[in-house]
C-alpha cells in the first residue's frame, strides 16, 4: 500500500526516463537529502560528525568506486586503498604546488590523476580475468604504497611519508569546524553517487554489465572490450582517488602510506560484499555496517563482560573484533548473497501490499 | 660471482618456502575451484596449534599430531559449514568467503593459544653450513636445505598419493569435472572434506617450516601474499608450477633486493629498500600479460 506505483501515469519520455521514476522513491531520497542537509547538522554533536558520519561518506564513496569496478563491470579489484592513496597524495601535491587552486579542483585532479593510475593498473585486465587479476591488482596496491613511501618529492621530503594537509579555503572561506567539512563531504558524495546513479543505467553501465556477465559474449555483441574496461578501472579509480583526497584533508588532517594498508582495501570490499554487489545503495548500507560494527562491538563487549564477569583485555576484544567481522561475512555470503541491498528490495516488495495481506 | 650464487641460491631456498604455501592453495583450488584466501591464516593455525600444545607440556611428535587432527577438523567444518551452504554460487563469493574465513581464523586462533609471539624448535639450527663456508666462502643456511629437502620430500608424496591411491584418483576426477565425478558416483562432499584436510596438512608443513625460522607470530599469514605472485606465475592448477614459480620468484626477489634499490639510489638518491614487497607481483603481472594463464597453467578457453 505505501510503496505501491500504480496509478503513476508517465506521459512525456522525460518523465519515464527520470532518475527516480517512482513517487516515493523521489520523495524517500529528498526527505534523506533534506534530513541530511538541515537536520543533522543541527542535531548531530561534534562527535558525530568527526567520528562516524564524515569517514561513514568518504568510505561510502571509496565503496562505490569499488562497485562500480568489481559490482557493475565484474573486476575483482584487491587495490582500492592505494588509489584512496593516490588521491590524497595528489591533492595534497596540488595544494602544495599550484599556488592558490581551489580545494574542488584540486579534488578533481586528484580524482583525475587516480584515474590515470587505475587505467595503468587496469590494462592487465584486457589480458587477464578473474582470480589473476585480482592478484593482479595487489601488485598496485604493494607498489602504490612502497612508491609513496620510497619518493620523498611525494611527501614533501617529509620522513616516512606522513602528509599534513592543508587548510580547506572553500572559495575564501576557512573549513574548520567538523559541520563545516561534513556538509563539503555530503554535498561531495551526493554528486558523486547520482551521478553513479545515472552512469551505470546509461550506455556504459549496460555494458560494463554485458562485460560483468560474460565479455567473450558481450564483445561478441559489439561491445569494445579495452575502452570499457579501462573506463571501469578509471571511473572507479577516480572516485576512490577523490574518496581519497577527503579521507586526508576533511577526515584525518594527516595521513601516512602505509594507513592505506591491505587491510583497508579489504575492509572497502567487505562494504561492497556486505551492502550489495552491483547496488549504488548497497555501497552506502555496507560503509555504514562495517563502520558501525567496531563501534557497536567497542560498546557491546565491556558490556557483556561485566555481564558475565569475563575478563577481557583489549587483545581479546580486537580478537572478538576480528572473529565477529569474518564470521558475519560468511554468514552475510550464505544467508543473502545480494547483500544488504537486497533486504531492502525485498522489504520494497513487501511494502507494496503491506498492510493488507494481497 | 660468489656473492651473486649465494644470493641467488638462497632466494631459490627462500622461495621452497613460498612453494610449501602455495602448495596448499593449489591443492584447493585443483579440486575445489575455490581460491583459498585462508590457506595464510591456516599456516598460522596450524604453527599456533604445534607452539600451544607443546606450552602444554606435549612433547614434538604429539604436537604435530594434535596439530594436524585440529586442521582436519577445521577443514572439515569449513567444508560442512561454509562451502557445502555455497555450493552454486559464483566462484568470487566463494573467494571472499575465504577472505571471511582468513579474518575468522585470525581471530580465533590467538584467543585459543595466545597471541605473543613465540619460537618453534624443531632441533634444525638456522646457522650457515661450514664445509660450504670454508671452500667457497658462500653462507648457505642449514636451515633452508632442510626445509628444500621437506618441500620435496612433501610433494613427492602428494604426487605418490594422487597417481596411485584410490583417493588420488577421486580427486583428480573432482578436479577435472565436478559433474562428471559425481555422475560416476564419487561422493564430492567426502572428497572436499578429504582436501582441506589434505591442505591443512601442507599448511601445517609450512607454518613449522615458517615458524621456525621466523617464530610463530601473527605475520605468519602474510605467507599467503608471498604466496600469491608464485601462484599466478605457475598457474593455480598446477603442483609443478607452485615449486617452479616459487623458485622464480624466491630467486628473483632476492636478487632484486641486492641490485636494485643501488641503481635506484643513484638516479635518484634516497633510500629504496624493502621492494621485495612488490617486485614479486610486477614480476608475476609481466609475465602473465606474455602467458595469462601462468607458465604450467591450464589454457584457458571461452565458450559462449
Amino acid at each position: 500500500m505505501l510503496y505501491r506505483e500504480a496509478g503513476q501515469f508517465k506521459t512525456t519520455y522525460a518523465a519515464d526516463q527520470q532518475l527516480f521514476p517512482i513517487r516515493q522513491d523521489r520523495i524517500g531520497v529528498i526527505t534523506l537529502l533534506l534530513v541530511a542537509f538541515f537536520a543533522v547538522p543541527l542535531l548531530a554533536s561534534e562527535y558525530w560528525f568527526s567520528a562516524i558520519l564524515i569517514p561513514f561518506l568518504i568510505f561510502a564513496l571509496a565503496a562505490l568506486g569499488l562497485n562500480i569496478l568489481t559490482g557493475y563491470a565484474g573486476q575483482l579489484s584487491l587495490g582500492s586503498a592505494a588509489f584512496m592513496a593516490v588521491g590524497a597524495y595528489a591533492a595534497y601535491n596540488f595544494q602544495l604546488r599550484i599556488e592558490g587552486i581551489p580545494i574542488l579542483v584540486s579534488f578533481a585532479l586528484a580524482g583525475l590523476t587516480a584515474a590515470g593510475v587505475g587505467i595503468l593498473f587496469g590494462l592487465p585486465s584486457l589480458r587477464i580475468k578473474g582470480f589473476y587479476l585480482a592478484v593482479a591488482t595487489l601488485a598496485a596496491q604493494f607498489f602504490i604504497v612502497w612508491c609513496l613511501t620510497k619518493f620523498p618529492w611525494l611527501s614533501n621530503n617529509s620522513s616516512s611519508g606522513v602528509i599534513s594537509t592543508q587548510q580547506l579555503i572553500f572559495f575564501g572561506h576557512e573549513l574548520k569546524t567538523p559541520v563545516e567539512k561534513y556538509l563539503l563531504v555530503l554535498s561531495i558524495v551526493v554528486v558523486m553517487a547520482l551521478a553513479a546513479k545515472n552512469m551505470v543505467r546509461s550506455t556504459t553501465g549496460r555494458a560494463w554489465m554485458a562485460v560483468r556477465d560474460m565479455d567473450v559474449a558481450a564483445s561478441v555483441i559489439g561491445i569494445k572490450l579495452m575502452p570499457t574496461k579501462l573506463l571501469a578501472f578509471a571511473v572507479s579509480s577516480f572516485y576512490c582517488g577523490v574518496a581519497g583526497a577527503m579521507y586526508a584533508f576533511c577526515y584525518l588532517g594527516s595521513v601516512e602510506p602505509d594507513g592505506f594498508s591491505l587491510e583497508m582495501s579489504f575492509k572497502i570490499l567487505f562494504m561492497i560484499i556486505i551492502g550489495g554487489v552491483g547496488s549504488i545503495m548497497g555501497s552506502f548500507l555496507g560503509a555504514a555496517f562495517i563502520l558501525l560494527l567496531p563501534i557497536f562491538l567497542d560498546i557491546a563487549l565491556p558490556f557483556f563482560a561485566d555481564l558475565f564477569g569475563l575478563p577481557f583485555s583489549s587483545a581479546t576484544v580486537s580478537h572478538i573484533q576480528i572473529t565477529v567481522f569474518g564470521a558475519l561475512i560468511m554468514f552475510f555470503l550464505i544467508v543473502e548473497p545480494h547483500g544488504l541491498a537486497r533486504l531492502w528490495q525485498i522489504a520494497k516488495e513487501k511494502l507494496r501490499l503491506w498492510p493488507f495481506p494481497h | 660471482m660468489n656473492f651473486f650464487l649465494e644470493v641467488l641460491i638462497g632466494g631459490l631456498l627462500s622461495g621452497v618456502m613460498y612453494a610449501l604455501v602455495a602448495l596448499g592453495f593449489v591443492m584447493i583450488y585443483k579440486a575445489s575451484g575455490v581460491f583459498n584466501f585462508a590457506q595464510g591464516a591456516m599456516v598460522y593455525l596450524a604453527a599456533l596449534s604445534v607452539v600451544g600444545c607443546m606450552e602444554k607440556g606435549a612433547p614434538l611428535w604429539l604436537a604435530i599430531i594434535l596439530a594436524f587432527a585440529i586442521m582436519t577438523v577445521f577443514g572439515i567444518a569449513t567444508e560442512k559449514f561454509v562451502l557445502r551452504k555455497l555450493v552454486n554460487q559464483p566462484p568470487i563469493a566463494l573467494f571472499m568467503a575465504t577472505i571471511g574465513l582468513a579474518f575468522f581464523i585470525e581471530g580465533v586462533a590467538p584467543m585459543i593459544f595466545g597471541s605473543e609471539p613465540r619460537a618453534l624448535e624443531l632441533g634444525i639450527v638456522d646457522e650457515p653450513i661450514p664445509w660450504i663456508l670454508d671452500n667457497w666462502n658462500m653462507v648457505i643456511s642449514k636451515f633452508d636445505l632442510v626445509a628444500a629437502g621437506v618441500a620435496a620430500v612433501l610433494v613427492a608424496t602428494l604426487a605418490l598419493f594422487f597417481q596411485y591411491t584410490r583417493i588420488g584418483r577421486a580427486l583428480r576426477a573432482v578436479a577435472d569435472d565436478h559433474q562428471a565425478a559425481l555422475s560416476i558416483g564419487i561422493p564430492l562432499q567426502h572428497i572436499w572434506a578429504i582436501v582441506w584436510g589434505v591442505a591443512g596438512f601442507v599448511a601445517l608443513v609450512a607454518g613449522m617450516m615458517w615458524g621456525a625460522r621466523n617464530g610463530v607470530q601473527f605475520a605468519l599469514t602474510f605467507t599467503a601474499l608471498k604466496a600469491l605472485p608464485v601462484l599466478i606465475l605457475g598457474g593455480f592448477t598446477s603442483v609443478p608450477g607452485a615449486i617452479v614459480g616459487g623458485l622464480i620468484i624466491g630467486a628473483s626477489e632476492k636478487l632484486a633486493e641486492i641490485y636494485i634499490p643501488p641503481v635506484m639510489q643513484d638516479l635518484f638518491g634516497g633510500n629504496f629498500g624493502g621492494i621485495e614487497g612488490w617486485f614479486p607481483y610486477v614480476l608475476a603481472l609481466l609475465f602473465l600479460l606474455v602467458r595469462p594463464e601462468g607458465l604450467f597453467g591450464e589454457k584457458h578457453i571461452d565458450r559462449v
